[in-house]
């Protein structure tokens, strides 16, 4: 594996100052249950930022905000603002196709389509296009440049017309993270990207990952509190739908200013 | 050490008993199955020939063949899944993909579910009451029409199955790169559906082809000299005829009834047959 990456928390040759994804006062209820509480967050652009908290605090519900994707999940109701770009993606002329286009998402389990390599890369790609508006040309060049960018060209490029749901783990989330490139997204979240792999996979994922920083702002929820500390920039720690402590992987896992922190990254719960 | 005792003795004992109850039922449920085909065959097979699928019944049907009956059969399945095909596997989608968990769709598939319960003579008389009676007396059209009603709640079960068997995962997947639903269905659900779907569709085929209640008042008729012109006659059907020659008439030889029973059931068995191999080549082609 290519490690030769420089660690992100020592250099952040993509950290700006500008804000990908911002909430204000967000909260959440899944009918009468409450999921988010008062969320306010600013995510940076181009840097890789970790979710991390016990199980049902509300980090995937918080993630899957960010493309609106809640709303197909029961009666959801959300209230305070959700900017992504600086844009409040509750506006009325925000269109749902047109964001998740820009916002992708990667799941726990590898979903590859059940359809050719080829055919998955470049889904989103004819789903947004016009009759007529790629030729074929297009369409080979967008799948070696996406392929190649999560390492999986070499390994893929003779059966690129194989179906997608052959391949092993590993490839198959490499695949699913490949497939949202050609739409050039902004914002790439990740819902416990890893937790189906082993740990040669994670560590795959984790250095296309580190590859991929610079150019979109991911957003990663983990269970696994070493891998946030390995492969994120800055930090969300949460706990039953409130966000505690947001800061520095290093600084957040070093000194936690809450307690609330400070015991759950030493593993006291969680 | 090891041994065994007393305690797995009777153990094995009870294992015996309900092993061997369990197959004698599985014994006795194909046994009438078996019964009937080898009855069928031996009282049938000497009508068996080419002249009995092919011409005309003759003499009041105490010669002769079938040929009017089967074609009619035909004309009337085809057409009623023409018209229930379509019907049912949209209404299907939309249930399926497109409906929110409302009271709407609550209804409308409790309604699916009961339809599909409905004894076939009923939708019989409400097609002699509905079809019937607009088109100005029975017809090929008002049998495909009743038997379209008949077959459409479960073509909407069948597909509805079929659908709910593509995983969510593949929605979701298509959903969050920013397709709409509809070129979802187009491109993931429907291929992903498409043998499960027809299975259900072709099993229709064979209920539809066997069912004579649904038929005799809408647009089946004894006998009749020509073949339907139009879907406006009316026509002999398979099923009617086996009824007729097997309840009407004491001079019509043993061997037509069984030959048409012969017939009928050998057209059913080749659709389910044709449905089974198609369930299998299509599965075996998908891969998840």
């Amino acid at each position: 594996m290519d490690n030769s990456s420089p660690t992100p928390t020592q250099d952040s040759p993509a950290q700006s100052d500008s804000i990908a994804l911002e909430t204000r006062d967000l909260s959440l209820w899944y009918g009468d249950f409450q999921a988010l509480f008062n969320v306010t967050v600013e995510i940076k652009h181009g840097i890789i930022t970790g979710l991390i908290g016990p199980s049902g605090c509300g980090k995937t519900t918080l993630l899957r905000c960010f493309n609106r994707v809640n709303e197909r999940y029961g009666y959801v109701t959300t209230t305070g603002e959700m900017r992504v770009l600086d844009k409040n993606i509750y506006d009325e002329d925000v269109n749902i196709l047109e964001l998740r286009k820009s916002v992708g998402m990667v799941f726990q389990r590898p979903n590859p389509l059940p359809i050719s390599i080829y055919d998955n890369v470049i889904f989103g790609m004819r789903v947004h296009a016009d009759k007529g508006q790629y030729k074929k040309a297009d369409y080979d060049e967008a799948v070696e440049v996406a392929l190649k960018e999560v390492f999986l060209w070499d390994d893929v490029k003779d059966m690129l017309k194989k179906k997608a749901t052959g391949l092993q783990l590993e490839q198959q989330q490499k695949l699913c993270i490949a497939r949202l490139l050609p739409l050039k997204p902004k914002v790439i979240l990740m819902d416990e990207p890893c937790s189906a792999l082993d740990a040669e996979g994670t560590e795959a994922i984790e250095d296309l990952m580190s590859n991929l920083r610079g150019k979109y702002t991911m957003v990663i929820v983990t269970h696994n509190m070493a891998q946030a500390r390995r492969a994120s920039d800055e930090c969300l720690f949460m706990l039953m739908g409130k966000l505690i402590e947001h800061g520095d992987t290093s600084q957040l896992f070093l000194n936690p200013k809450e307690k609330d922190t400070e015991n759950y990254v030493e593993g006291r719960y969680g | 050490m090891f041994q065994e005792t007393p305690l797995i003795q009777k153990k094995n004992r009870q294992q015996t008993i309900a092993r061997t109850i369990f197959m004698i039922m599985a014994v006795l449920a194909i046994i009438p199955l078996i019964t009937i085909f080898i009855y069928l065959f031996y009282k049938g097979s000497p009508a068996l020939s080419w002249e009995f699928v092919s011409e005309f019944p003759r003499r009041r049907m105490t010669e002769g063949g079938i040929f009017p009956a089967i074609l009619g059969t035909f004309y009337m399945v085809a057409l009623s899944l023409i018209i229930a095909t379509p019907i049912g596997v949209l209404a299907a989608v939309y249930l399926n993909e497109y409906a929110g968990n409302n009271w709407f769709t609550r209804i409308v598939n409790l309604a699916v579910v009961n339809l599909a319960g409905v004894p076939s003579i009923v939708h019989a008389l409400f097609g002699l009451g509905t079809f019937v009676m607009f088109m100005n007396g029975p017809c090929l059209l008002a049998a495909s029409l009743t038997l379209a009603i008949m077959t459409l709640p479960v073509i909407i079960a069948s597909t509805k199955q079929a659908l709910e068997a593509v995983p969510m995962s593949f929605r979701e997947a298509s959903w969050n790169l920013g397709a709409s639903k509809w070129q979802t269905i187009r491109t993931l659900v429907l291929p992903n559906s498409f043998s499960g779907i027809l299975t259900g569709i072709i099993l229709q085929v064979s209920r539809a082809a066997g069912e004579t209640a649904p038929i005799m008042f809408t647009g089946a008729l004894y006998f009749r000299k020509q073949l339907p012109d139009s879907i406006f006659d009316q026509s002999m059907a398979l099923s009617m005829h086996l009824y007729t020659v097997a309840t009407q008439g004491s001079q019509i030889p043993e061997k037509i009834q069984f030959g048409t029973a012969i017939v009928l059931l050998g057209l059913v068995l080749i659709i389910n047959a044709a449905s089974i191999s198609l369930r299998v080549y299509f599965r075996s082609r998908k891969k998840w």
